[in-house]
């Protein structure tokens, strides 16, 4: 007993336990998402967080000793994010055969997705700094974390939004689509890459691939635009 | 893969460097983007050698959102006193902005055929 309390002591002061439950919680996930054949609704992000909140609550463990361990991987979000300029430059033979529809719709669904959402925070009296928080959720996360923080929101709660827009999205996009009956796959791809970001993307992948070309295209740009127009329209609409 | 992810954090500080020299409000991983963007405009046979890793990172980019999803356990105050609100406000706001792309798409794509005839 007195050599597991021992052990117990050691592990949690190292990054090593959490680190290692963070990428085996991610891996079951995976696994678990896989045997349902990845619906939208069986996200690994959002079933890693169902299987690690348990075990953390538990273990009485705090945000900072989990944290420790769980930023060696958090990092990686931003050479990540840096990452995004391949599929970008990939596609860029794609982008210029139709940059007017893909700029105009950009601007205008990313300035819709931010600007909503601000305008129905006010509208429901949230906290600012829960309006804060939302404003960028239609974009890819380590992006959302990043503009959370620099214009003061809660970076954690920014990152559950933008798990569960991408969700949501994910879900709605093909249903709201067919009732339109729009058969522009180009235009259903991009609808969801702006709004539902990565999620969106994997999702549109897999419902056409031509849809999830300009899915992913809408999400590198709107990883871009998100930056620069949330502060503007925070300025504008609060 | 070594070069790759210290050509990645090179941007990344890049763009750090300039978004908090200059006191922008863009994150810096995005200014990073940007420059390897850059870097790849002017080094097409960069690409390739990029490749491998990127793709790599790219297919467990859902891993990198685990440790700020799990931080929502210690939040749950503020979640829990809004969630109606914001599943509402999620919802609504994804669904006007799906609107608007499909249709500003659409309506643009035919405006540039007319235009081109």
């Amino acid at each position: 007993m007195n050599n597991f309390v021992n052990l117990w002591s050691y592990l949690s002061t190292t990054p090593l336990l959490w680190l290692t439950a963070t990428i085996g919680a991610y891996l079951v996930a995976e696994k678990i998402s896989e045997r349902l054949r990845n619906p939208p609704w069986a996200n690994p992000v959002l079933i890693s967080v169902a299987l690690l909140s348990p075990i953390l609550i538990f273990t009485n463990t705090n945000y900072g000793t989990y944290f420790e361990g769980a930023q060696f991987i958090h990092f990686l979000l931003g050479p990540a994010t840096v990452a995004l300029a391949l599929p970008l430059w990939d596609n860029r033979a794609t982008i210029q055969k139709s940059v007017v529809p893909i700029l105009c719709a950009l601007v205008a669904g990313s300035a819709v997705a931010a600007g909503s959402a601000i305008l129905l925070a006010q509208a429901f009296d949230l906290p600012m700094n829960v309006l804060l928080s939302l404003a960028p959720k239609s974009t890819t996360a380590p992006v959302a974390l990043g503009i959370s923080e620099a214009i003061g929101g809660i970076p954690t709660l920014t990152a559950v939004l933008v798990i569960l827009t991408g969700i949501i999205g994910a879900i709605i996009v093909t249903p709201l689509m067919n009732i339109l009956s729009i058969t522009d796959w180009q235009a259903r791809g991009f609808a969801a890459g702006v709004a539902a970001h990565g999620i969106g993307t994997a999702r549109a992948f897999k419902v056409n691939p031509i849809a999830g070309a300009y899915a992913g295209i809408a999400m590198a740009l709107n990883a871009l635009l998100t930056s620069l127009i949330v502060p503007i329209l925070l300025k504008w609409l609060t | 893969m070594l070069q790759t992810l210290g050509l990645l954090l090179g941007c990344q500080l890049a763009g750090e460097f300039i978004a908090r020299g200059l006191g922008l409000p863009i994150p810096g991983p995005v200014l990073g983007l940007v420059i390897l963007l850059a870097a790849l405009t002017l080094l097409p046979n960069l690409s390739s050698s990029l490749r491998p890793t990127i793709r790599v990172i790219l297919a467990h980019l859902s891993l990198m959102f685990v440790p700020a999803g799990v931080g929502v356990i210690w939040n749950l105050e503020v979640l829990s006193s809004d969630w109606v609100a914001l599943l509402v406000i999620l919802t609504l706001s994804t669904v006007l902005s799906m609107l608007v792309t499909v249709a500003t798409f659409i309506a643009m794509k035919r405006l540039m055929v007319r235009w081109v005839k």
